[in-house]
């Protein structure tokens, strides 16, 4: 250990190397966000009537059952890095496949309210809320795919064998995205759907 | 050892009927008419789940310090631009 060149390879080094890196990551990912969020604060002050009509247009009942789509998706992800960290690939493969697909029944309600709107005449373009409802939904929508494709990337890892008890990183640090993708939407949905 | 891990197995699925069952809880008070405490009912509830998943999910119950100064920083960020674009533009 007395050896640099050991210690900058110690796995447990590298590991909380790559958590800080991911934690940095999400910081900024919390002021993309934050941008939003505070124009959404700033023009509900200043509209709230404005926002409290417009909201009744969003289906709450559609909202909530994304909610629980993405809350399962996370428990998965939660399942799949504890499984991986047993050394259980398939398992662990068959969990973060589930997160994959859920996250794709996410997006497909996704589509399916933007159609709706779109049909009622509903655009981004239509009055303030709905610009914010369309970039901050549109914004996490894109995050959403983004986490499929990287959640995907992993689990290609773990087929290939290059995932095991002891190492699991890229498994750990996706699962730390996705959970913050689902935490932003726990901050959307009453924002947006419950209390306009 | 067993009855250790038996237990950590345990707490995900604790989590997740607790979001679960706060989303429930959120949507059906968001039915009823309480004029402003709608909203600040709805972000306890929001940042009651939030913690749940940040401290369990992402486990940063067992973090440390370090990770937590990371977590919370950008919180702060965020808090002083929310106060002060709202200072702003409430007293214009």
């Amino acid at each position: 250990m007395s050896d640099p060149s050991t210690e900058d390879h110690d796995p447990t080094v590298a590991f909380e190397a790559a958590k800080l890196g991911v934690w940095t990551f999400l910081a900024t990912e919390v002021l993309l966000f934050g941008a939003l969020f505070t124009a959404y604060t700033v023009f509900r002050m200043k509209y709230p009537e404005m926002f409290r009509v417009e909201h009744a247009k969003l289906d709450r009942v559609l909202g909530a059952v994304n909610t629980v789509v993405l809350i399962t998706s996370s428990l998965m992800v939660v399942l799949g890095v504890d499984a991986i960290r047993r050394g259980k690939a398939r398992l662990f493969e068959a969990c973060f496949g589930a997160t994959i697909l859920l996250a794709g029944v996410f997006l497909c309600v996704k589509y399916a309210e933007y159609t709706a709107k779109f049909h009622h005449g509903l655009y981004p373009r239509t009055n303030l809320f709905f610009s914010l409802y369309f970039m901050m939904t549109g914004l996490h929508g894109i995050h959403v795919l983004l986490g499929m494709g990287l959640l995907s990337y992993v689990v290609v890892l773990s087929r290939r064998g290059r995932l095991s008890a002891r190492y699991y990183t890229p498994a750990e640090m996706s699962g730390l995205y996705w959970h913050f993708v689902d935490l932003v939407w726990i901050y959307l949905f009453p924002l947006l759907y419950l209390i306009g | 050892m067993a009855h250790g891990t038996a237990t950590s197995r345990w707490i995900p699925l604790a989590v997740f009927a607790a979001l679960l069952l706060l989303t429930v809880v959120t949507v059906l008070v968001s039915f009823v008419d309480l004029g402003l405490w709608n909203v600040v009912v709805a972000l306890l509830i929001a940042s009651a789940k939030a913690s749940l998943v940040a401290l369990f999910f992402m486990h940063l119950k067992g973090e440390s310090p370090l990770v937590w100064g990371f977590a919370l920083v950008p919180i702060v960020f965020l808090a002083l631009i929310l106060i002060g674009t709202l200072t702003d533009t409430m007293l214009r």
